[in-house]
């Protein structure tokens, strides 16, 4: 155990079992699973993603590139969570990702000594031939081989919220910065949204032992949270990352809710997402300690000397028990002491700029560098002394201080790339988007009295953009440190195994841009987009070219800033919650008589109705059909948009919503319509029914029936807002059933005995509005069946009502419900074009219904209707096809070859846009579009469907099979 | 994004229906195919404050002409379509 006696905050009267790789161990309250393993001794925690190299614990927290590791089991194990910013928790199960069989005996080593083909840009080169094998032998493989850990597959069995925030001013990081941002503007009224990852606000100050107002940062920043807590206007998620900056000053967060509580959380969700829109936000981000390069930087026991800090001062743990510092700045020296201080041994700093910080009472400062490490876990160093010395040096600790890069990745969220400061030798962020500031660390001051002056200045600059506080200036750093390489791999990106050699040989191939250079050898492509190294990366380029980092640059950071679970995004949206369901009236009418229901956009409509003796839907869907033709049938048709329009020019808007003419249409009428795009293409069609001088109501497609309402509304408000009328969409407030049959009149007539119903008094395309047991009531002489038909409107409360009563009344008339697929049958039968037929690539001329397009008014689509390549006889248009065999079954979306053509992409003069079963031809019957079409009735084709492998042999036929005449619905 | 309905207020949105480059006045039938094709077809496609037409589909069904700019999605102006003109 290496826990030392006293002090960190955790609690030590709290113990917590866990496991890591099946072995129980403990660890307190207040540990995270890294803290936890070092307390252990665990030095190798999982293994490299490509070399398969032994990797210990690096870091502190979130950019983390090494110790990652698969969190519980089953359906609920969550891979790549970085150790140290996992919560301790009893019951933790934790397993090493990347080896076989343990992290500390792994077969894949291998990969280390074949690291030749590894090499940068190896995806493009070792596998480039035959490229058939790629997809089959050399990717799994080496997605076994090299990658990182697995998904169980399993659906993710927790759940997921979502909220919305509205604040004056985001704080994100509650380090020294963002408190005293947080603590000023909210002295000054604001309300504050302060968001940390961490458990527990503080930021680096938990890891040091610094003092602000002569107080231990840890006790100042207790009481600043206690005075925010105390603060209505204060909210403060800790948990909680954002992970995305978005337009229009709006961010994304996630708070792990339950993730570090025992157990799967009953009643809380796993995690939640937020949704926040800041009037402006601060940026505490702070800074994140850059590695150096030198040989052997990967090897476990080779830490960045802040989490060294962090493990030995806010957990009490020493993740070594003698320990050396190589450091380019004097934080280096910090840590030397508070190790010093802990009980570690500390054999030397060695300080790799030419003139040392300082001078230690308790151990030797060497000006030099490290140039080689030595054991699987680290037994030694090898220094070079500046004044010409080489000396090996046992520890089995080191740290690395190779400066601090501000956190900035969130500007470029929104584009805004950082710019290289020469004295800070870091990227930092000058241009900012609108209400987006960076303070502390993040802005480059690295100093405590720079960040809480920092914090405070950007809080009153938010409070008063004229706020006369100086600036903060940012700390003098020295550059990013490159040892040259003797003999070992070198790491500049430890999560993707990416090696100083490998940034050589892309800029002797050429891959000299730094956007090129991240793509050919995945430097800063990992889950951790590069946090740690992938400014070191750029600088090993810079050196090596001998130019400036202003001149190399940087890559821009995207979201998500750390990895967010797909769960949390979808939240409660899944499964049945993905969509909203709509319910037609008759939903319960139509479950109790067997209805079987299919998705039509939101809508669940009837697709058929089981009966006794049906053998299949099939059966079921010719007998409905067969009712309707015979005797009469009752179908919901409430899914239809209706919007009502009304006013003085409500003909004239729909005369130029129409291509046909509406205003000679006689009170009391109904009229089919068509409706264009303004590019000449048909957009919807449906019928317009005049209830009195300038009122109309006009149904549109189940699928358009939101897109017609916004034409409408676009055509009134934006193109013609002078007329003098209003449009509604009335679609939820009417229930509306079609009665077709020839019995349909006798069974409306029992219905309504007080309307005459004779084809005289009402005949076809009549409408007619009226009572139907004291209630509003609308009837229209419709038929899409070809039948006779009615389609009878009440108000949506009372459709249970009737059609209950319609089907009680047609008993004696043999009254059958159908569905969507009988529907599909009758129209089909009769030519009519619904779904699709109307693919938006269609003409009205394509359906043969040229002769609609009005030429005595102007209209939408008119003009663009009337090009040639529209009106072109040779244009695919609408036909019959039936099967010359009539046994064959015909499928939608078989392509339609002329006899004897080979059935290519390049031949293929059509295609089949429905089919069905028709009970009264006994055979399978279609619509499809078919060049140069009507001038080929009683032509055989080729109907084919390569994804069926079906070929069949299909008379053109006219689209009308059925009553061509249309006696029927006249009748 | 937020944009600021007339009738509404600031609204996210998703509330709203992108509908595209705000089109110059529809020409008349009359005007023939040219300047039709340039109504349906023609767009400036800027890099810079462009004029759009917006839907506030889940609330007020109002058509806005809203000016944004393209390469920063700032909103500079938002108003009614029918009171364009007026
Ligand atoms: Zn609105």
């Amino acid at each position: 155990m290496t826990r030392l006696p006293a002090g960190g905050l955790i609690d030590r009267g709290k113990p917590i079992a866990f496991r890591f790789n099946g072995r129980t161990l403990t660890g307190f309250s207040g540990d995270t699973l890294a803290s936890a393993l070092i307390a252990h001794d665990v030095k190798i925690v999982g293994r490299s993603f490509k070399y398969h190299r032994a990797r210990g614990i690096l870091t502190d927290g979130i950019d983390e590139p090494n110790a990652l590791v698969t969190l519980g089991s089953g359906a609920r194990a969550e891979p790549n969570c970085r150790a140290p910013s996992v919560e301790l928790f009893d019951g933790l199960e934790a397993y090493s990702q990347n080896c076989w069989p343990s992290p500390n005996f792994d077969l894949m080593a291998i990969n280390g000594l074949l690291s030749r083909i590894f090499v940068a840009g190896f995806y493009y080169k070792t596998f480039m031939w035959p490229a058939a094998l790629w997809e089959k032998l050399y990717e799994p493989l080496i997605r076994r081989a090299a990658g990182l850990g697995r998904l169980s597959g399993d659906p993710d069995p927790d759940t997921y919220d979502r909220s919305h925030a509205f604040t004056d001013l985001l704080v994100v990081g509650s380090g020294p910065a963002g408190l005293s941002a947080a603590l000023c503007a909210a002295r000054g009224g604001l309300r504050v949204l302060l968001i940390e990852n961490d458990s527990r606000v503080g930021g680096r100050l938990l890891s040091q032992r610094y003092k602000v107002d002569g107080e231990l940062g840890t006790a100042w920043a207790d009481a600043a949270l206690k005075e925010l807590v105390a603060n209505e206007r204060v909210t403060i998620l800790t948990r909680t990352s954002l992970f995305g900056a978005y337009d229009d000053k709006s961010f994304a967060a996630v708070e792990r809710v339950s993730d570090h509580l025992p157990g799967a959380a009953i009643g809380r969700p796993r995690q939640r997402y937020w949704k926040i829109v800041a009037a402006q936000a601060i940026f505490a981000t702070g800074a994140t300690e850059r590695p150096i390069a030198f040989g052997g930087n990967d090897r476990p026991g080779v830490m960045m000397a802040s989490a060294i800090q962090t493990y030995i001062n806010r957990y009490a743990v020493a993740p070594g028990k003698r320990a050396a510092i190589f450091t380019v700045c004097d934080t280096g020296y910090e840590v030397a002491a508070d190790l010093a201080a802990a009980g570690v041994d500390v054999a030397a700093v060695i300080d790799a700029r030419r003139q040392p910080g300082r001078s230690l009472a308790f151990a030797p400062a060497i000006s030099g560098e490290i140039v080689r490490t030595f054991g699987k876990s680290l037994t030694a160093i090898e220094v070079r002394r500046y004044d010409g010395g080489v000396e090996r040096i046992a520890v089995d600790l080191l740290g690395m201080a190779g400066g601090w890069n501000p956190n900035i990745g969130f500007a470029s969220h929104l584009g805004n790339r950082p710019d290289w400061n020469e004295s800070l030798q870091a990227f930092r962020q000058e241009k900012l988007s609108d209400g987006m500031m960076f303070a502390g660390a993040a802005d480059g001051a690295l100093t405590l009295t720079d960040a809480l002056a920092s914090g405070e200045a950007a809080a009153a600059r938010v409070m008063s953009p004229a706020s006369s506080m100086p600036p903060i200036g940012t700390s003098a750093q020295a550059s990013p440190h490159v040892v040259r390489a003797i003999g070992q791999k070198v790491f500049v990106d430890f999560q993707h195994d990416v090696t100083v050699e490998d940034i050589l040989l892309a800029d002797r191939e050429g891959y000299r841009s730094v956007e090129h250079l991240k793509r050919y050898t995945t430097l800063g492509m990992a889950t951790d987009q590069g946090k740690a190294g992938q400014v070191l990366g750029h600088a090993v380029l810079a050196q090596h070219r001998g130019v400036e980092m202003a001149a190399v640059g940087t890559i821009a950071a995207r979201p998500p800033h750390t990895p967010v679970a797909i769960g949390a995004l979808a939240g409660m949206h899944r499964g049945e919650h993905l969509k909203p369901v709509r319910l037609t009236p008759t939903h319960c009418w139509a479950a109790e008589n067997g209805a079987s229901f299919v998705n039509a956009g939101l809508w669940k409509r009837a697709q058929w109705f089981t009966r006794a003796g049906d053998a299949d839907w099939l059966a079921s869907a010719v007998r409905e059909a067969k009712a309707v033709r015979s005797a009469v049938g009752i179908c919901d048709v409430s899914t239809l948009g209706k919007i009502e329009v009304e006013g003085p020019d409500a003909a004239l808007l729909l005369d130029r919503l129409y291509a046909n003419m509406m205003s000679t249409l006689p009170v009391g009428k109904c009229r089919y319509g068509l409706m264009l795009r303004e590019d000449g293409f048909v957009f919807d069609d449906g019928t317009v029914a005049r209830l009195d001088e300038s009122r109309y109501v006009i149904t549109t497609t189940t699928v358009n029936a939101v897109a017609v309402m916004r034409h409408v509304d676009f055509a009134l408000q934006v193109i013609w807002p002078d007329l003098r009328a209003h449009a509604c969409s009335v679609t939820e407030s009417w229930a509306q059933i079609a009665v077709a049959g020839p019995q349909s009149r006798a069974l409306l007539q029992d219905l309504l005995p007080d309307i005459d119903l004779s084809n005289e008094t009402f005949p076809f395309m009549g409408a007619v509005a009226g009572t139907w047991d004291g209630i509003p009531m609308r009837l229209f002489r419709l038929s899409f069946s070809g039948e006779l038909a009615y389609e009878i409107a009440v108000p949506t409360n009372h459709g249970d009502a009737l059609v209950r009563t319609l089907a009680r009344l047609g008993q004696t008339y043999g009254c059958t419900p159908y569905g969507l697929e009988a529907l599909g049958i009758l129209r089909i039968e009769k030519g009519h074009v619904a779904g699709g037929d109307l693919n938006g690539q269609v003409t009205a001329h394509d359906l043969g219904l040229g002769r609609m397009l009005s030429r005595k008014k102007d209209f939408i689509g008119r003009a663009m209707a009337e090009r040639p390549m529209l009106v072109d006889p040779g244009r695919q248009a609408l036909v019959g096809l039936k099967p010359v065999d009539p046994t064959q079954r015909l499928s939608a979306g078989s392509h339609l070859f002329r006899s004897g053509a080979a059935h290519v992409a390049g031949e293929s003069q059509g295609h089949v846009t429905s089919v069905a079963y028709s009970g009264v031809f006994d055979q399978w019957i279609a619509l499809g579009v078919l060049a140069h079409g009507p001038q080929r009735i009683g032509e055989v084709i080729v109907a084919a469907s390569p994804m069926r492998g079906t070929r069949i042999e299909v008379e053109v036929c006219n689209p009308v099979f059925f009553d061509a005449a249309g006696e029927r619905l006249r009748a | 994004m937020i944009i600021s309905c007339p009738h509404c207020g600031p609204r996210d949105s998703s509330e709203f229906y992108f509908r595209g480059e705000a089109t110059p006045t529809r020409p008349e039938y009359d005007a023939g195919t040219a300047a039709a094709t340039g109504y349906v077809y023609g767009r400036i496609n800027p890099a810079g404050p462009q004029k759009e037409h917006w839907y506030h589909a889940a609330a007020c069904r109002s058509w806005l002409l809203v000016e944004r700019d393209t390469r920063t999605h700032k909103f500079l102006s938002v108003t009614l379509a029918s009171e364009q003109g007026r």
